[in-house]
């Protein structure tokens, strides 16, 4: 589970950097923005089955692959 | 009957404090006085609506109820069923007072809607976000009191900021610890008094003294002139002394209620691009575009797979987005120009940073790079910020 949200976080950012450090903030650095976001929730949808709403995201919730992997565990 | 719009003038004020006294006074020691809150919101309301504002409050209390039915109609619908079209349905039902002020002038001559009111924008913005939320099966209960003090909570409701219900019901279910609250309360009141400065003090030295100086010269001279670059910047101040004041007084009121409203404005002129840019300016507003209008829309598309391309997806994001906030300030073509203009400013920034990421080594990036950004963005914004004004109409297409 973690590392597939990882891999998909990898992907999606070009940048390993969300491997090395898990509590690096996606947005705050400009990893991550709306487009890659959306892309992301579909991964989840697709490759874990984890369904979240595009309302349910809440960015300070999102904002590192640690929470990332937490919101995914919990669902 | 008296009548006081928010924040206009000291005696505003004075009356903001002696009615917000017994909420502080009930937080420090751990309650929250619904029924006392339930007056003063009615007491605002009044008034903000009534005197000689009466039919407007009275257009009000009819927007208040449509809403309403519309709002738990479509919630008990959801419960049992989800069909896209009546989702669809709805949407269009809650938009549609707003979109009837905002044509009537357009195509009246400039008269104004009889069923507008001060705020409705900024209360069907939160109409729409619950109703997306509902939809989306986040909201899961929905009770009546609860909703029309998130609807009608007097501090922001004549521009915002624009809350959200999920983060709003948490506060309004909670009362802040102690601790917590002293810092809210030395910040709500730090906000007011900056809100002071702004407002009443830089705001009316660009806008009340300079602008006309600078307007009336501009004017003079027709055309483009020094006097036009001038009034760019002059109202771009104005615009943001007056609009940040005002969001600090509805952010610090909020406060000293115990209740965090997000931030409006976090200061944008320094922003280093345009997308930094509307990060930083009416956030909240551009915000509510960005998850409600653009993420949903991506979305769409990226899961029914309509466009190939990510920049084209992108890039029909930015131009609906953008084109629904022209609209929404108002059906003139200033607006909307603006509108294009600033989707046009986001799709060229998204280009540059995808050229800037594949040749890192050949764009050098320094000291000097980053202040001509942030004053190349400045610049850009300021400009946009003419076309927002309607000088230009004013200028060029009626100044005889």
């Amino acid at each position: 589970m973690k590392d597939t949200v990882l891999d998909i976080l990898e992907d999606l950012t070009g940048s390993n950097e969300v491997k090395k450090d898990l509590d690096v903030n996606l947005f705050e650095t400009g990893l991550l923005d709306s487009m890659a976001t959306v892309q992301l929730l579909l991964e989840l949808q697709t490759q874990l089955g984890v369904d979240v709403p595009v309302s349910e995201f809440e960015r300070s919730e999102w904002d590192t692959p640690n929470k990332i992997i937490a919101k995914v565990e919990n669902n | 009957m008296l009548n006081l719009q928010p924040y206009q003038n000291p005696t505003y004020f004075g009356y903001l404090a002696v009615a917000l006294l017994p909420i502080m006074i009930g937080i420090l020691y751990g309650r929250r006085f619904r029924w006392y809150e339930t007056l003063v919101t009615l007491a605002f309301l009044v008034l903000t609506f009534g005197g000689d504002k009466w039919w407007q409050g009275l257009m009000l209390i009819c927007y208040i109820i449509y809403e309403m039915i519309l709002t738990f109609g479509y919630f008990n619908y959801r419960k049992k069923k989800n069909s896209g079209v009546i989702f669809v349905l709805a949407v269009i039902l809650s938009i549609l007072p707003l979109v009837i002020v905002k044509i009537t002038p357009a195509i009246d001559a400039g008269k104004e809607s009889i069923i507008g009111f001060l705020g409705i924008s900024y209360l069907t913005f939160k109409t729409v976000g619950m109703i997306m939320e509902i939809r989306d099966g986040i909201i899961k209960e929905l009770g009546l009191w609860e909703t029309l003090h998130f609807l009608l909570f007097f501090p922001t409701i004549s521009s915002g900021p624009i809350d959200r219900f999920r983060r709003f019901k948490k506060d309004y279910d909670a009362v802040p610890e102690r601790d917590k609250y002293l810092s809210l309360l030395e910040k709500g009141v730090h906000y007011i008094f900056l809100g002071f400065l702004y407002k009443f003090l830089l705001a009316y030295f660009w806008g009340s003294y300079l602008l006309p100086i600078v307007r009336i010269h501009a004017l003079g001279h027709g055309g483009i002139s020094w006097w036009l670059v001038a009034y760019t910047y002059v109202y771009s101040m104005d615009l943001f002394f007056d609009f940040a004041g005002y969001s600090l007084f509805a952010v610090g009121t909020s406060y000293i209620m115990g209740y965090e409203t997000p931030m409006n404005f976090n200061q944008p002129f320094k922003s280093k691009n345009i997308k930094d840019f509307w990060n930083r300016w009416h956030m909240t507003l551009s915000f509510w575009f960005r998850d409600y209008i653009y993420m949903r829309l991506v979305f769409f598309m990226m899961k029914n797979k309509l466009v190939k391309s990510r920049i084209a997806m992108a890039n029909i994001g930015y131009l609906t987005l953008f084109l629904i906030m022209g609209f929404w300030h108002g059906v003139t073509w200033y607006y909307i120009v603006y509108g294009i203009f600033h989707a046009c400013a986001i799709i060229i920034n998204d280009a540059w940073l995808r050229f800037k990421k594949k040749h890192r080594k050949l764009i050098p990036s320094n000291k000097f790079t980053e202040y001509f950004a942030t004053f190349l963005t400045f610049n850009v914004v300021c400009f946009s910020f003419l076309i927002f004004s309607g000088f230009l109409n004013e200028l060029f297409f009626m100044n005889k």
